[in-house]
């Protein structure tokens, strides 16, 4: 039915040798792109008898703790250098410098960040109301910086303006009054703004009342996130930067006694942020500002740059946990654990 | 017009008048520039003014996730490397939040490396789930699972019902195609013709199909796999290796066989090829959850593949009729639709499928060939010869409809 002409014995198994070699490496090829992975036994995460291996809503491991370590900063700040005015104030005097650094913000995840000091947040600096302040700033970053404190000062040591800023390799000194008693917040101004703050240039100021406060277990608290992927929206959210570390190492206190935390907002790219605390209430002073509380209640809410004092007394002993009540900040790391020892 | 170049061609093609003459000599200069070239690369490497190709800026970062399995309250994920560096998954997050998770063998993935993520996680059927794997340098790399759905383990039951389910779409529609044979044998010689035509219009259609799943498919895989170049390869290897099978065949089976019978096998063996492919898409594709097979989507297919009956029987209705011989066409053509859906099942694999799609279309360019390319133009180009390509091509079209999703 149709003319055929066979092709000759030699060119056909060339066909066929081509071909065939085509497709053999065709399937190497693939069998080296395929996944060959195989599967581990899922480990058991610890939580007894119940198996809820698929329920454990945290981050895997643990961030070192050698360069910043988030129960150190829990309860340490910075007093300064004390010394006397000639009209007999005292006088306090503080080096900060500001430097680039990678940092650890879960266990793995590393953040190029632009820090004080070295860490973020940066130092907590405490003085006692109507002290002079004095702080000497030194850029070792590449970009300009600046230190603005909130609190009440003249318009040149507000570190705000573009002729306020501190070139890199520059150096200013700030010198203030401090005013007013509270729980306040500095940070870097330079511009972009969100880049500045967002990148670790912040930190905790705290001006005491001249009386002192009640005796108490004193905690410092700045809640935190970063956008680790530049797309404005935060990957990883803490409170003091390490997601999840107070839950993987629980925060100890005494039952009833005194704890106090002085706690902000710095959280860029969200509008608000919340703490809510499990199983307790307590005294909210906003800014801590004032004697009185303004509230009684287990959740604060706060935007950015706001900040307060709490005061809380565990009734019982045992685990609680402390969180946003943002829930979507809590599974991402704005989460821990105040472990309440009789 | 085919066959073997006249001997005195090729050689013409080889050989210049000053023939080259394979001395020691040559073989040394063949192998200076290699020698140089590896200089270079060492050079490179080890003095080399690399540096300043190199930024302070992060790695180039490209996780791929080849394919996810879901077994009860356990999210696997097979990840690859597809970047030119080495990339760590330092976290997972799971619907936003971080979660509890092992990589095996290791976090850290050289270029190319694979390992699988597996994360204990309540799912829910039906559900969509979003994962996001966080590297060491803070990149994300965002997943999602379309629909939620317990991954099949090769189970006999399963094993039974993939069977069932490739039968449906693939043996079928073809052993209905081939049950026209008897009627087909009573056309006459013109209609014959015709048929055929008819049957390299639809293997025409199944081509576009291929080649288009194909480049879709290689264009989702990482550019490191140059997946249309595989595309290619599988292409360009299939129709080689059956152009030269079928030539083999003829000089074989000279003596027992007619040609028109060969051909039929090779078709048959085409359409498997390509069916192989078909049951790799829908297999996964159920498996995935991007599939509902409803009844509609089952005939669609069977109205589809039932043509691929026709282009197998057309070659032979002049030849004696042999019961045994049309069931050996049609599970050839038809059953490795069944091998596909356990395939694309079990062990999907896009690369893999990738692959199949070529070496089915290259299949169907080589059957194609075989039924129209050694015809004279002049047959080709006759009107009802070129409405039978015509025709075929719409059917398979039309027919291709009712089958939106595959």
């Amino acid at each position: 039915m149709m003319v055929e002409r066979s092709l000759s014995a030699w060119w056909s198994a060339l066909l066929i040798v081509l071909g065939g070699g085509a497709l053999v490496a065709g399937a190497w090829m693939a069998a080296f792109a395929a996944p060959s992975v195989k599967e581990e036994k899922p480990v058991q995460f610890g939580l007894g008898g119940l198996d809820l291996t698929a329920h454990v809503n945290r981050t895997v491991g643990d961030v070192g703790t050698d360069i910043f370590d988030p129960d150190r900063y829990l309860t340490n700040f910075m007093e300064g250098d004390v010394s006397t005015l000639p009209d007999g104030r005292t006088l306090r005097t503080f080096h900060i410098f500001a430097v680039n650094r990678e940092i650890e913000i879960a266990p793995g995840v590393y953040f190029p960040a632009w820090t004080f000091n070295g860490q973020v947040p940066g130092p907590t600096l405490r003085a006692t109301e109507g002290e002079r302040i004095r702080i000497f700033f030194k850029n070792q970053g590449d970009r300009p910086h600046s230190m603005h404190f909130h609190g009440i000062h003249k318009a040149e040591m507000d570190g705000a303006l573009l002729s306020q800023l501190v070139p890199p390799n520059g150096d200013f000194v700030y010198e203030f009054d401090a005013d007013p008693v509270g729980v306040h917040l500095y940070h870097c101004h330079a511009t972009p703004l969100t880049l500045h703050i967002h990148n670790g240039l912040y930190g905790l100021w705290i001006v005491d009342p001249k009386e002192g406060r009640v005796p108490a277990q004193e905690l410092f608290m700045i809640m935190n996130g970063f956008d680790t992927n530049f797309d404005e929206e935060n990957e990883i959210y803490a409170v003091n930067t390490v997601a999840f570390h107070y839950a993987r190492h629980p925060i100890e206190v005494v039952q009833g006694e005194l704890v106090r935390i002085y706690l902000a907002n710095i959280l860029e790219f969200d509008q608000i942020n919340s703490f809510h605390v499990h199983a307790n209430f307590f005294d909210y002073y906003p800014t801590g500002t004032q004697k009185h509380p303004r509230d009684f209640t287990d959740t604060v809410i706060l935007g950015q740059g706001e900040r307060g004092i709490l005061e809380i007394r565990f009734r019982y002993p045992g685990d609680y946990m402390f969180h946003a009540h943002k829930t979507e900040f809590a599974e991402r790391g704005w989460m821990g654990l105040f472990r309440v020892l009789p | 017009m085919d066959g073997p170049l006249p001997r005195t061609t090729l050689k013409a093609m080889t050989m210049s008048d000053n023939e080259p003459k394979f001395s020691a000599r040559t073989i040394i200069l063949a192998l200076v520039p290699l020698v140089l070239l590896g200089l270079v690369v060492y050079a490179l490497l080890q003095r080399g003014p690399m540096a300043i190709f190199k930024t302070d800026l992060p790695p180039v970062e490209n996780l791929h996730i080849l394919r996810h399995t879901l077994a009860p309250d356990v999210i696997n994920l097979d990840v690859v490397n597809a970047g030119p560096d080495v990339s760590t998954v330092a976290q997972v997050m799971v619907r936003g939040a971080f979660w509890q998770h092992q990589v095996s063998p290791r976090r850290s993935l050289k270029p190319l490396e694979t390992a699988r993520v597996s994360i204990p996680f309540p799912w829910n059927i039906g559900e969509p789930v979003e994962i996001i794997l966080l590297t060491s340098t803070g990149v994300t790399f965002d997943y999602a699972i379309e629909v939620a759905a317990l991954t099949p383990q090769p189970t006999l039951a399963a094993l039974g019902r993939f069977a069932l389910l490739g039968t449906y779409v693939g043996v079928i529609p073809v052993a209905l195609g081939i049950a026209w044979f008897p009627f087909l044998r009573r056309l006459g010689r013109k209609a014959i013709g015709f048929l055929l035509y008819l049957t390299a219009g639809l293997l025409a259609f199944l081509v576009v199909d291929a080649v288009g799943e194909g480049l879709e498919a290689a264009g989702e895989l990482p550019h490191v796999y140059h997946g249309e170049a595989l595309l290619i390869l599988g292409l360009v290897g299939a129709y080689l290796l059956l152009r030269g099978v079928e030539a083999r065949a003829r000089q074989k089976l000279a003596a027992t066989a007619s040609s028109a019978v060969v051909m039929a096998w090779l078709i048959a063996l085409g359409i498997g090829l390509h069916n192989l492919g078909e049951g790799l898409a829908i297999g996964s594709a159920y498996v995935l959850g991007e599939l509902g097979l409803g009844a509609l989507l089952v005939i669609g297919f069977t109205l589809h593949n039932a043509t691929e009956g026709i282009a197998i029987v057309a070659p032979i209705l002049t030849e004696k009729a042999r019961l045994r011989r049309l069931v050996g066409l049609g599970a050839l053509a038809g059953g490795p639709t069944i091998l596909g859906c356990w395939i694309g099942a079990f062990t999907y694999s896009q690369v893999w499928a990738v692959l199949f799609l070529g070496i089915g279309a290259g299949a169907i360019v080589q059957v194609i060939w075989a039924i129209v390319g050694r015809r004279p133009l002049a047959e080709t180009v006759a009107p009802l010869n070129l409405a039978g390509l015509v025709v075929g091509y719409l059917i398979m079209y039309a027919t291709g409809l009712l089958v939106g999703a595959a």
